[in-house]
């Protein structure tokens, strides 16, 4: 029974990773209806950044946390400004071309300015230790992540239903030409969102950084598994999301305990269950 | 003049809908706009909002010139828009669909509020908390023009106002217009319902084919049969 609530703890702090990237992919498509395939390249570059201030600036954690959400928040402007903006209403796939060229040209900038060597964390020292649950040593800093996850979703959960900016979102989100003849700024709008959706991704990215490894090819990998947490909680629900997340991540860390090899396996058969019940996903159609 | 179209050429894609329309709505007057199905009264209020932009003529507001503007700078110049699908924003409850309308509304002085406009459609306040995508039929119509009033607009464009309404509910939206007209919103409506527009509206326009066919005050328009039958009857 420890082992099955030690390691559910761990599967809940590798769902908050889980979570931030699915958060902003859900943004970005449920507000702008951007499918950003490279949203996972804006974890990465999240990731990137924080460990650039920390490890090579110095700069302490939260600074290096702030440089991170600065560093992707540019990105993600100048990307919906130049680029994604003059696709809104084209079909699709030049979304999906467009958004897939946009990893590639992450994947090599990150080679040209980081090398290719893998990168090392170090954990600040803020959260080293571990602390006994159950009888067993948890690391600080996975408790934090849990910490820091459900305080972005409470985040996100009052600035889309209690500010004027949120309703704006969801207003524009399902009626984007009437929310324009009412008086707001689209084009404002979906930057601001954008930027927003890809801030939460820095988050994630940036958070990873004392216990995973920076590579350049992580953002692939991110957003394959963002896209299975939001085809299982339903594309453009936030809620989706967050459950979506909660399931792959506390289900694949209790595989690798107890039927550890097929775990991958697992997840995909409970996303192929969930698309054969429900192929909406659990929550879609709501947001 | 609140409202001059003069001459305006709009084009879906590649066909011509509207072939030189021009019109005008002076203030304090609630104009009708009539004509048969696919005649061009949509295309002619998208046209005034910058929905689906003129490629040719001037539309102005209150004597500013609006063409080339988009819709969101359309509504901060003071015009309200209902169209006639409601367009309703389906996650925010009604009183959210009205307080983001008022919100945004840059005409501040304006005195539309929330609870104005349920005296005006007492049926909203009872929906009040319930999502704009739970609503029936006639209360999101009702909705979709308490959101362009709050808006506080010098101009409201009404499409179809009284389609799909229940006569009781038609009647009741008649007198709410006038309403509406009595406290200084100048009304510009499309809408079929011929008996409707008598009650409503000072003046006419009859479009047909993209242009403006007629024009007369509306009890004029309803005595002359030959118009009536070449152009409304159904
Ligand atoms: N999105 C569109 N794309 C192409 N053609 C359109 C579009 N919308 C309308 N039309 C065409 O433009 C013409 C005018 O349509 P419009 O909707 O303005 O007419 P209407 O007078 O409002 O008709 P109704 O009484 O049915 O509302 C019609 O022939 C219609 O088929
Ligand atoms: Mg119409």
């Amino acid at each position: 029974m420890s082992n099955f609530i030690f390691q559910a703890l761990n599967g809940l702090s590798s769902a908050m990773f889980l979570w931030l990237v699915a958060a902003g992919l859900t943004v970005a498509f449920g507000v702008c209806g951007i499918l950003n395939v490279a949203h996972g390249s804006l974890y990465m570059m999240g990731a990137y950044f924080a460990f650039t201030s920390f490890q090579i600036l110095g700069l302490n954690f939260w600074l290096s946390l702030v440089f991170a959400l600065i560093g992707a928040g540019i990105i993600g402007f100048l990307m919906e400004r130049f680029f994604l903006r003059r696709i809104y209403d084209q079909p699709i796939e030049f979304q999906l071309i467009l958004t897939f060229a946009f990893i590639l040209v992450f994947d090599n900038l990150t080679k040209m300015i980081w090398g290719t060597m893998l990168i090392i964390p170090t954990m600040p020292s803020l959260f080293q230790g571990t602390i006994p649950i159950v009888g067993r040593p948890f690391p600080i800093y996975n408790l934090f992540i849990i910490f820091a996850g459900i305080a972005v979703a409470l985040i996100i959960w009052v600035i889309l239903n209690k500010t004027w900016w949120g309703m704006k979102l969801r207003a524009a989100a399902s009626q984007r030409e009437m929310a324009n003849a009412i008086g707001i700024n689209i084009p404002m709008l979906f930057t601001a969102a954008f930027v927003f959706a890809a801030l939460l991704a820095a988050i994630g990215g940036a958070l990873s950084t004392p216990i995973r490894v920076c590579d350049s090819g992580v953002g692939g990998a991110v957003i394959i598994q963002a896209f299975v947490v939001t085809v299982i909680g339903g594309l453009g629900s936030l809620k989706g999301a967050f459950v979506g997340a909660l399931i792959i991540g506390v289900i694949g860390a209790l595989c690798t305990l107890y039927v550890p090899f097929i775990e991958l396996f697992v997840l995909y058969l409970i996303m192929a269950v969930v698309l054969i019940i429900r192929p909406q996903g659990l929550f879609g159609g709501e947001r | 003049m609140v409202l001059e179209v003069n001459d305006i050429v709009t084009f879906y894609g590649q066909s011509l809908v509207l072939d030189g329309v021009s019109l005008e709505v002076d203030k304090g007057e609630v104009v009708a706009l009539l004509g048969r199905n696919g005649a061009g009264k949509t295309t002619t209020l998208r046209s005034v909002m910058g929905l689906t932009p003129p490629r040719s003529g001037s539309i102005k507001l209150l004597g500013i010139e609006i063409v080339g503007k988009v819709p969101f700078q359309v509504a901060a110049l003071g015009i309200g828009y209902a169209p006639d699908d409601r367009r309703i924003f389906p996650d925010l409850t009604t009183e959210e669909n009205l307080l983001l309308a008022g919100h945004l509304s840059k005409r501040k002085n304006g005195d539309w509020s929330v609870e104005r406009v349920y005296n005006l459609f007492p049926v909203l306040r009872d929906v009040r908390t319930r999502k704009g995508g739970f609503l029936s039929g006639g209360e999101q119509k009702m909705l979709a023009l308490g959101r362009a009033l709050m808006t506080n607009p010098a101009l409201a464009l009404i499409d179809e106002p009284s389609e799909g309404l229940a006569p009781l509910m038609v009647a009741a939206l008649a007198k709410a217009i006038r309403e509406i007209r009595d406290t200084g919103v100048t009304v510009f409506l499309a809408d079929q319902n011929v008996r409707f527009c008598r009650k409503t509206a000072d003046r006419g326009y009859i479009i047909e084919k993209g242009t403006i066919q007629y024009q007369d005050a509306m009890k004029n328009i309803l005595e002359n049969e030959e118009i009536v039958k070449k152009y409304l009857v159904v």
